[in-house]
């Protein structure tokens, strides 16, 4: 499949990434909400691209506010954003914590129907309403509910929990481990570049001591400890998916975008276990579409921001890619090619272990995260992009490996 | 003896106080545990929570329910295997909710002794009053026909005292929680001439199941913990009265309870620790052990005088602390009483001048909270102790000599036949006070 129309991203906005590692955290004072986040997130996109006017449709992404906030139909922030949003069309998309690489779609494919040429996308999630236990309880609806009763208290660490304590099986636990643990290391250092980042101010001296710590199974599940996991945040994040003529109409130049080359969406079936607890398929067949489309392979990948909800998914999603085989993935990370100054520097603001994971926006965070990255304006954070080696990948997984959608970028 | 028909039937007295509501608590996690066991469908467990005031009984309950869902939020992972049969019981707020029904349905409040008359097992933690004590336990003993056991919470009072006193016939035993019960890892036990095994048996069965520490005392007023509390008090009021004949009694206090936080590396100083035990529970447990100590004199009419003054510590319902040497603003201490003046003198008007007196601290120092989980903690405190023992300003010179007067009292401790070995004694100190190391070590040697 070819796109028909070029499709660029532009004004890119974070918010902070709220939660436990945040100085001005505090769990028992009253924080701001949903509309807060999408107001914020919203307002920073529409001053970079010339204001609400330029805007011909929106989208707001976000997983579970009926439950964290109970609050629905989300459309209707839209217009809470600038009053000259009024009467515009917008939607929510949900795909679990997929849901902000859905929301990207749907303003993909708006532009390429050529019903828009401006969408606002959002992605949010307050999820700091509620004390871990009962987060659990929320985020496992990613799985199949039926699910539940037999599931881990913590659903989702449960999941992958399975699937780490697999890993250890066929591949050796203490190289695994290692592995795990240094995924953390390198998500903190490079929290600690990004003002944003949940993990900004993390001033541990001996991360890769604390990503070894021993899981505890009485409290927590077998085979991951806490910091194996990604964040509870509250949080958003914006970008505004434009065509040629939206570039144009917005006064920004292509060198200050990136375009979409390529992308892959894929769906497993939820009421389904994975086929191999080893292997993420549905990333790998989201994967393969977006390079196909691009026409490119991984050696020109330059940057990849993957959905690493906990350290071990993300030794799963190097291999998923292919830049390891099935089982190498531990080496891969452990010879450092993964770090910032590495091969291929994956999640380079964080990711969901250091940056952040307000779920229903993560998808659009690690979109912004690529256009800084590709653009030069990811400051202190910014890495090395080789002019031969010029793209930009990301991987958003709703569920366990269920909802993927993975796209291929390059400047603008 | 079977473990699970004992807690069929169970008395708390005492439980709405400080103790006692942290010792039902326990309590009623365990027999919620049994409960639920698939075996034990069927029986009926009963919980009296018996206290003389009505209104704290109503507060406890509250407060209960608020303890069982921390509780059972921090044991989710568990409670979900317990209810893993109830197809109804889907996501964990299900089972937090189920399980809080559960345990509170089991607890019955009572201002009247009488619903103990038909418990097998009865927990004690009323006023620290040897003839009260006695006196409610004869009279239970006298109408229970069941032949209950006690178990007493008496920090102090003998065992053999009370057994012999209310006519047991050996079915006592010391199980001396540390406050508060819920949090403190530590549990003392202390057995009377008479005590029958079983009942210890059942005990270390209790604590085992609560995840606690056993440590064993022998049946000598004080015991471990207060035996060594109540004389590491005394010497901290004795050098603070000491202190105070050169300078203004307001920063003796405030030099010695720096000297036992600060220097010795402890929670919180001497005098913030009587505050938060209570001079009058402190007056009063020195009172019981007065009798039966014969070399030593415990007794401080410093605390008298406060007693006197109605300056007396404690706690509030809620846990907060009231004021007493040291006054308190959320949990800090901000002043220190002036017994002369009848006031507090605030700790910012003086704390530069009297720490220009007892000198710099000794670099190595850390605070307590950075040591006492701290896994390099032996070598931090050797290179510490190290450098205090070369120092002569006041304060190390002070700290100094009340770390060997803390080693002293416990090596007492052991000679005197009130603990079994030195290993009992850190043990106590480290878990019952939280000290971040034993009080008998070789640091200053």
């Amino acid at each position: 499949m070819k796109l028909r129309r070029k499709i660029y991203m532009v004004g890119g906005y974070n918010t902070i990434s709220m939660g436990t590692g945040r100085k001005e955290f505090n769990p028992k004072i009253e924080r701001p909400g949903l509309e807060y986040y999408i107001k914020e997130a919203g307002q920073g996109t529409l001053k970079q691209i010339g204001g609400a006017k330029n805007v011909d449709e929106g989208v707001i992404a976000n997983f579970m506010a009926a439950r964290f906030n109970y609050q629905g139909n989300l459309a209707g922030f839209m217009p809470y954003i600038d009053e000259g949003l009024t009467y515009k069309p917008c939607s929510r998309v949900e795909g679990a914590c997929g849901s902000g690489a859905l929301g990207l779609m749907s303003g993909i494919r708006s532009v390429l129907a050529e019903t828009a040429d401006v969408v606002l996308v959002i992605g949010t999630e307050v999820q700091n309403t509620v004390k871990a236990v009962y987060c659990a309880d929320i985020l496992a609806g990613a799985g199949w509910f039926k699910e539940r009763k037999e599931g881990h208290a913590y659903f989702f660490p449960g999941k992958f929990s399975d699937r780490a304590g697999h890993y250890y099986e066929k591949f050796g636990k203490e190289k695994t481990r290692k592995a795990m643990a240094k995924w953390y290391v390198n998500a903190i250092e490079n929290a600690r570049l990004c003002p944003t980042a949940q993990e900004y101010s993390n001033t541990t001296k001996d991360l890769m001591a604390v990503g070894m710590m021993e899981p505890s199974p009485r409290s927590f599940v077998d085979n991951l400890n806490v910091f194996d996991c990604s964040k509870v945040s509250d949080g958003a994040s914006a970008i505004a998916i434009v065509s040629e003529e939206g570039l144009k109409r917005c006064g920004i130049d292509k060198k200050d975008a990136i375009e979409v080359i390529g992308f892959g969406q894929a769906e497993n079936d939820i009421t389904k276990p994975p086929k191999e607890l080893t292997k993420l398929d549905t990333t790998t067949a989201a994967v393969k579409k977006a390079f196909e489309m691009a026409n490119i392979t991984k050696e020109q990948i330059a940057t990849v921001e993957c959905h690493d909800c906990f350290t071990i998914t993300g030794i799963l999603a190097v291999e998923a890619i292919g830049f390891a085989e099935h089982g190498k993935g531990p080496d891969f990370v452990l010879e450092g090619n993964t770090s910032r100054t590495g091969k291929v520097p994956f999640n380079t603001t964080g990711g969901l272990v250091g940056w952040g994971h307000p779920t229903g926006a993560t998808g659009v965070h690690q979109a912004v995260t690529i256009l800084e990255q590709l653009t030069g304006k990811a400051g202190e954070a910014q890495i090395n992009i080789p002019a031969d080696r010029p793209y930009g990948l990301t991987i958003n997984m709703g569920g366990d490996d269920k909802t993927l959608v993975s796209i291929v970028y390059k400047r603008g | 003896m079977d473990y699970v028909e004992k807690f069929e039937n169970v008395s708390v007295l005492g439980a709405a106080g400080k103790m006692g509501s942290g010792i039902l608590m326990l309590t009623a996690f365990e027999m919620a545990d049994l409960s639920l066991k698939p075996e034990n469908k069927g029986k009926t467990f009963t919980l009296h929570a018996i206290d003389v005031s009505q209104e704290a009984l109503s507060g406890l309950l509250k407060n209960i329910k608020s303890q069982v869902l921390k509780n059972a939020e921090k044991n989710i992972v568990q409670l979900r295997k317990v209810y893993a049969n109830r197809a109804d019981l889907i996501e964990n707020i299900d089972v937090i909710n189920q399980y809080i029904g559960d345990v509170l349905k089991l607890i019955v409040p009572h201002t009247h002794i009488e619903a103990s008359y038909k418990s097998t097992l009865i927990f004690e933690a009323i006023k620290e009053d040897p003839d009260l004590k006695v006196k409610v336990f004869k009279k239970i003993n006298e109408i229970n026909t069941l032949k209950p056991w006690f178990f007493t919470n008496t920090s102090s009072i003998p065992i053999s005292y009370i057994d012999k006193e209310a006519k047991l016939e050996g079915r006592i035993l010391g199980v001396h929680f540390y406050n508060p019960p819920a949090v403190q890892k530590l549990v003392e036990v202390i057995k009377s001439e008479n005590t029958k095994p079983e009942l210890h048996e059942f005990a270390s069965m209790l604590i085992k199941n609560l995840r606690k520490i056993e440590v064993p005392s022998y049946d000598k007023a004080g015991f471990i913990g207060n035996g060594h509390f109540m004389r590491d008090a005394l010497y901290g009021m004795e050098q603070a009265t000491k202190l105070s004949t050169e300078m203004p009694f307001v920063e003796a206090i405030y030099d010695i309870n720096k000297i036992t936080q600060d220097y010795l590396i402890r929670p919180m100083g001497i005098f913030q620790l009587i505050d938060y035990v209570g001079i009058d529970v402190c007056q009063y447990i020195m009172k019981v052990m007065k009798p039966y100590v014969k070399d030593e004199n415990i007794h401080s009419p410093l605390l008298d005088k406060f007693i006197e003054l109605g300056v007396k510590g404690g706690q509030n319902a809620d846990g907060s602390q009231k004021d007493g040497f040291l006054k308190y603003e959320k949990g800090k201490p901000v002043a220190i009483y002036d017994p002369a003046q009848k006031q507090y003198v605030a700790i910012s008007d003086i704390s530069a001048k009297c720490e220009q007196k007892l000198g710099a601290m000794p670099a190595t120092v850390k605070p307590w909270k950075v040591v006492v989980g701290n896994p390099a903690k032996d070598e931090i405190l050797k290179k510490y102790f190290a450098e205090l023992k070369t120092m002569d300003t006041i304060g190390a010179n002070l700290a100094k000599n009340y770390a060997k007067r803390s080693k002293e009292i416990g090596v007492k401790l052991v000679s005197n036949k009130v603990a079994y070995c030195d290993k009992d004694v850190n043990t106590v100190l480290l878990t019952g006070f939280f000290h971040a190391y034993g009080p008998i070590n070789d640091y200053l040697n």
